[in-house]
């Protein structure tokens, strides 16, 4: 029995929490407050080892906003063994199918077609899902952003911009998003008007 | 020094995560009124339980607080408040409004102009600007949903008609980015051109009503009038007595009982900044020393 119960829950999954837990997730919440924010903006988190594929950022996103009482999406490669080990003993969030999701994980391409989510109700739209999307790379190039946060234009290496139009044209309705690279994140809520660059 | 019998903040992490939840939801829909589960605080409903649920879930140990109440630091509610952050966080604090990271005011904004990575907290009493026109929520959210905000347009006409100007002189409705029609709770209307494309975040909490809102950096937010009654600030049509400002807040101060008063600003960090930097008001001037 007892190696049994070790061989599901890996060492890995016990460890790469955050080491103080209210500072690091008070740390984190505010980068990720600065970047949703003000989209266009990159910012640097730390504190979390997540198992591989997730990034470092994801990783602190997850740790420092889901909980139990979040449902949580894995897409694609993030749904393995190794992170649904991590998820179940840091976070302990119920893990759903996408139309369920309050938070989702995956890279772009694995979050497809974005139009599960739930993008709330005309009375609650703050009843919608926040996709971390996983990608490659973060820069301030290629899409222009405008709307709240931005004080004249930013620019922000989407994945694609038609969704995120698409997102845009049901406001107050839609999803938010935080990409994240490694060690660094960038917010891009729903208001956010993009534009091919 | 941190009182160690409590979270880092005195809130539960778990209790944190709801609010900060809350609060990217609020930044995401610039105006809207995000439900969350506002907790029982050690002060009663009324104090600032809202802002102070919401400092407590931006709070980090590096942060350097300022409390206002009405613009001053030295009123009850803010010296109380600032104490509580300094036992349960352990924060530093300043009365200095350039030097604060997050600034939890009660019904002000401050003069000095706001900066990025600034964070203000406002407290907020009733959150629902629609609410003393229709008491039920069911019909208020369903007015939201519809922007349907006829019934505000028609408040402020009965103001001219009665008046014959708008009277509504504090919690000043505004329109958030041409969507939702906002409370920017009971600041002077005087303020309200500064809610619009500030620099710093604006989070608004309601602790009893158990909303939270936000405006982000650079939000448009139009205070709502008629072409021909446009909105316009108002303040006491007087210079500050003791700093001789003619462009901050004033509160009217009685004096003595033979109808003596003085004009003082509201924001005491800029009236004290003022007088440091060598400007003299009427009565600013040191009281002549009296020889017996």
């Amino acid at each position: 029995m007892t190696a049994n119960i070790s061989a599901n829950i890996s060492a890995d999954a016990l460890s790469g929490g955050f080491a103080v837990p209210p500072v690091a997730a008070a740390h984190a919440f505010r980068e990720v407050l600065e970047a949703m924010a003000r989209p266009g903006t990159i910012r640097r988190v730390a504190g979390a080892q997540p198992p591989a594929p997730l990034s470092v950022a994801a990783g602190v996103a997850l740790l420092t906003l889901a909980d139990g009482t979040t449902p949580l999406h894995l897409a694609g490669a993030a749904d393995c063994p190794a992170v649904r080990g991590w998820i179940a003993f840091h976070i302990g969030a119920p893990l759903v199918a996408a139309g369920e999701a309050v938070f989702a994980i995956g890279t772009w391409a694995a979050l497809q077609p974005v139009a599960r989510f739930r993008i709330g109700q005309p009375d609650y739209p703050d009843r919608s899902a926040t996709l971390i999307v996983e990608v490659d790379r973060l820069a301030n190039d290629g899409p222009v952003l405008t709307g709240p946060g931005v004080e004249v234009t930013a620019r922000l290496s989407l994945p694609e911009t038609a969704a995120f139009r698409t997102n845009r044209a049901r406001f107050p309705l839609g999803f938010d998003t935080i990409f994240t690279c490694g060690d660094r994140l960038a917010g891009l809520p729903r208001s956010t008007r993009v534009e091919a660059g | 020094m941190t009182d160690q019998a409590y979270n880092f903040a005195y809130l539960d992490e778990q209790t944190k995560r709801m609010i900060r939840r809350a609060l990217l939801k609020a930044i995401a829909v610039p105006g809207y009124q995000v439900p969350f589960a506002s907790r029982e605080m050690p002060m009663p409903y009324g104090w600032g339980t809202g802002g102070v649920q919401v400092t407590a879930a931006c709070l980090t140990p590096e942060d350097r607080l300022k409390v206002i109440d009405q613009g001053a630091d030295d009123t009850t509610n803010a010296v109380s408040i600032r104490k509580f952050f300094q036992r349960t966080a352990g924060v530093a604090t300043t009365e200095h409004t350039p030097d604060a990271t997050v600034i939890q005011t009660r019904h002000r904004i401050p003069e000095t102009a706001l900066k990025a990575g600034q964070i203000l907290v406002y407290q907020v009493p009733i959150p629902e600007p629609l609410r003393f026109l229709e008491p039920r929520e069911s019909e208020t959210r369903k007015m939201h949903e519809l922007e349907d905000y006829g019934l505000m347009h028609v408040k402020l006409y009965e103001d001219i008609a009665r008046h014959g100007t708008i009277a509504t002189a504090y919690a000043y409705p505004v329109k958030v980015e041409g969507r939702y029609v906002m409370d920017p709770s009971p600041i002077p209307k005087f303020d309200n051109p500064k809610l619009s494309g500030n620099a710093a975040i604006q989070l608004f909490g309601a602790g009893r009503e158990q909303r939270i809102y936000a405006l982000p950096p650079w939000t448009e937010a139009v205070s709502l009038d008629f072409d021909d009654h446009p909105f316009q600030p108002s303040k006491a049509p007087h210079d500050c007595d003791l700093c001789g400002a003619a462009d901050s807040y004033l509160d009217e101060l009685i004096t003595d009982d033979l109808g003596g008063r003085m004009f003082v600003c509201s924001d005491t960090d800029f009236c004290a900044g003022r007088r440091a930097a060598g400007h003299i008001g009427r009565l600013g001037a040191a009281e002549p020393e009296v020889v017996p």
